[in-house]
C-alpha cells in the first residue's frame, strides 16, 4: 500500500512537471503547425538558472522568478530569430529548433560548468507528512499542487477570456481567425511565450524534485513532452493534462515493477493511442496526414 | 455616386494561365452588385484579390480611393473589407454566440484588455446577440457551430461577416450547397443588410432570378475577362452575355 501510493504520488507529479512543458507545445503546434525541438532548452535553461539564482540568493520564490524570465526571454529570441524564418516549413523548423536545443543545452555547460549543479529543496517545503504509517514527501505534493494551479489558470484563459477565444478558433482554423481581422502572429507570439514561461518555471520546480539537474535533461523531457502532446491530441490542453498524467504515472509505476521497460512503455502507449485514435485523446488534427 | 471599390487593369496568373485578366471595375457605395458568369470565368479568384488572399500578377486595387493592393487579408478587413467562402467557413466547436463573439472582439481590437473575461462587456455581447437576430439565429445561440444545418452555417458566417461591421460584403455564393427550402431564408438575410443601405454588398451567385431581383448592378464575368457591367434590365437584353452565359445557363435548366 506504502508503496503503491508513493508511486503513484510520483507519477502524479512527474506527469505535471511533463504538462507544463506539453501544454505550451501542444498550444504552440495546435495555432500555428510549429514544430519546436527547442522546448526542453527553455525547460533546462528554466532549471539551471532558477536553481543558480536559489542558491545565490537562498531564495526559492527568486528562483521562480529567474526561471520564468528566462523562459520568457528565451522564447521570445527563439520565437522571432529561429521560428520566424521557418514558419511554414516543418523540415526546416525540425532542423533548426533541433540545432537550437543542442546549442543552447551546450551553452549551458559552457555557463556553468559540465558537472551537474546540486539543487537543495526549499526549507519550507523540505521533510515529508506521515498519513497513518505512510510517508509522503512535501516538494512533490508542492509540484502537484502548483501544477494543478496552472492547468486550472490555463483552462480559465482559454475558455473565459478574449485571448482564449482566439486561441481555441485559431486551433481550428488559423486562416479563418486571419480572416476576420485578428492578427494571429502576434497571438502566436503570446502564447509562444507564455509556453516558455511554462516550461521555465518547470525546470525550477523539477531541481528539489530530482536534486540535481544536468545538461541532458532538456532533451530528455522535451521528447517526453512531445510524446504527451501526440498521445493527447494536437492543441488540447486538457487532452495533454490526461496524458502527462498517464505518462507520469505509467512511467513511475513501470520503473518500480519493470525497470527494463520502463523506457518504452511511453512509446507502447503512444503506439496504442495512434493505433486507435489517430488524432490522439482529445485532438481533433490528424497526428500522421 | 463615390466609388468605394476600384480595380484598375488587375491579372491574375496561375503558371501562365490568365485566371483573372485585365479587369477593371468599380463598385458605387451602398450597392448590391452581383458578380455573374460560368463556373471558371475567375469570380473566385477576382474576390480573392479584392479580399487579398491573393495577390494580382499585374494591376491595383483601391479601396475607397487608397491603394490597398500590397496589404494582407488582415489588414483589408480592419480597412473595411469583410468576405465570406464557397465552402461554408465557421469555428465547428465553438457556439453560434462564441462565433459570432470573436468577430465583434476582432473589431472591437482584440489586444485592447486581452484577458478580461470574456463575457464581461456587456455592450459586446448585446451585438452578438443582436448580429444573430438579425440572421434569424438566436434560439441557437448557444449550441455548437457543428451541429447546425448547413442553411444555418452559411447564416452564421453571414452573421460573422455583420458582426465585423465593414463596410464592404463579399459573399462568395451564399446558398452554395443549401437545400430550395432553405435559400429563401438567406435571400430574406440579405434583403435585409440590403435594406439597411449602409453596406456595399459584391455578391457572387449561380441562381440568376434572386441575382436579377436583389441587385442594382450585375457584372459578367467570361473566360477570366469582364464581359459586361450594368443594371440588370441592360445586362438581360445584352446581346452577347445572352450567348455567352445567359443563353447556355437557360437552355441548361429548362
Amino acid at each position: 500500500m506504502d508503496a503503491i501510493i508513493n508511486i503513484t504520488i510520483n507519477g502524479l507529479a512527474t506527469g505535471m512537471l511533463i504538462f507544463l512543458l506539453a501544454a505550451g507545445l501542444t498550444l504552440i503546434f495546435g495555432l500555428m503547425d510549429v514544430l519546436n525541438f527547442a522546448h526542453g532548452a527553455l525547460f533546462l535553461w528554466g532549471a539551471y538558472a532558477g536553481i543558480w539564482v536559489f542558491t545565490q540568493t537562498d531564495s526559492y520564490l527568486l528562483g521562480v522568478f529567474a526561471a520564468v524570465i528566462i523562459g520568457i526571454l528565451l522564447g521570445y529570441l527563439l520565437e522571432r530569430y529561429i521560428i520566424l524564418p521557418v514558419y511554414g516549413n516543418h523540415i526546416r523548423q525540425i532542423m533548426i529548433t533541433l540545432g537550437a536545443m543542442l546549442v543552447l543545452g551546450e551553452l549551458v555547460k559552457v555557463v556553468w560548468g559540465p558537472n551537474v549543479m546540486i539543487a537543495n529543496t526549499p526549507a519550507i517545503l523540505s521533510g515529508s507528512w506521515e498519513f497513518s504509517g505512510i510517508l509522503i514527501i512535501k516538494y512533490r505534493l508542492f509540484v502537484i499542487f502548483v501544477g494543478l494551479l496552472v492547468f486550472l489558470g490555463l483552462l480559465f484563459l482559454l475558455n473565459r477570456t478574449k485571448l482564449g477565444l482566439v486561441v481555441r478558433a485559431g486551433v481550428m482554423d488559423k486562416e479563418m481567425v486571419q480572416a476576420l481581422g485578428i492578427n494571429i502572429r502576434k497571438v502566436f507570439l503570446g502564447v509562444f511565450i507564455l509556453g516558455a514561461a511554462m516550461a521555465g518555471l518547470a525546470g525550477i520546480l523539477l531541481g528539489p524534485y530530482t536534486g540535481v539537474v544536468y545538461a541532458e535533461m532538456g532533451l530528455e523531457f522535451g521528447l517526453l513532452a512531445f510524446i504527451v502532446v501526440i498521445i493527447g491530441g494536437m492543441g488540447s490542453v486538457v487532452g495533454s493534462a490526461v496524458a502527462a498524467l498517464l505518462v507520469g504515472i505509467l512511467g513511475s509505476f513501470a520503473s518500480y515493477y519493470l525497470p527494463d521497460i520502463s523506457l518504452a512503455v511511453n512509446m507502447l502507449l503512444m503506439l496504442i493511442v495512434l493505433i486507435f485514435k489517430p488524432s490522439g485523446l482529445m485532438g481533433t488534427k490528424e497526428a500522421v496526414k | 455616386m463615390d466609388t468605394i471599390i476600384e480595380t484598375i487593369n488587375v491579372t491574375k496568373s496561375f503558371d501562365g494561365h490568365e485566371a483573372v485578366s485585365d479587369v477593371s471595375l468599380k463598385v458605387s457605395k451602398n450597392e448590391l452588385k452581383s458578380i455573374i458568369g460560368p463556373n471558371g470565368a475567375g469570380k473566385t479568384t477576382l474576390f480573392n484579390l479584392l479580399s487579398g488572399q491573393l495577390k494580382p500578377t499585374a494591376g491595383e486595387v483601391l479601396l475607397s480611393g487608397e491603394h490597398v493592393t500590397s496589404l494582407s487579408p488582415t489588414y483589408r478587413t480592419r480597412k473595411g473589407i469583410g468576405r465570406s467562402f464557397q465552402i461554408t467557413n465557421v469555428f465547428p466547436n465553438l457556439t453560434c454566440f462564441e462565433n459570432v463573439r470573436l468577430a465583434v472582439q476582432s473589431k472591437e481590437g482584440v489586444y485592447y484588455n486581452m484577458l478580461s473575461h470574456f463575457t464581461s462587456h456587456k455592450k459586446i455581447n448585446d451585438l452578438a446577440h443582436e448580429v444573430l437576430s438579425t440572421v434569424l439565429l438566436d434560439s441557437k445561440a448557444e449550441e455548437l457551430a457543428k451541429n447546425l444545418a448547413h442553411g444555418e452555417q452559411r447564416k452564421l458566417e453571414i452573421a460573422m461577416l455583420l458582426a465585423l461591421d465593414t463596410e464592404v460584403l463579399l459573399l462568395d455564393e451564399p446558398t452554395a450547397g443549401m437545400s430550395i427550402e432553405e435559400v429563401p431564408k438567406i435571400l430574406e438575410v440579405i434583403k435585409q443588410i440590403k435594406e439597411t443601405q449602409n453596406r456595399t454588398i459584391l455578391l457572387i451567385e449561380h441562381k440568376m432570378d434572386m441575382v436579377l431581383d436583389l441587385s442594382d448592378s450585375i457584372t459578367v464575368m467570361f473566360n477570366g475577362a469582364l464581359l459586361a457591367d450594368g443594371k440588370p434590365e441592360e445586362i438581360m437584353a445584352n446581346e452577347q452575355v445572352q450567348t455567352a452565359y445567359l443563353g447556355g445557363l437557360y437552355n441548361e435548366s429548362s
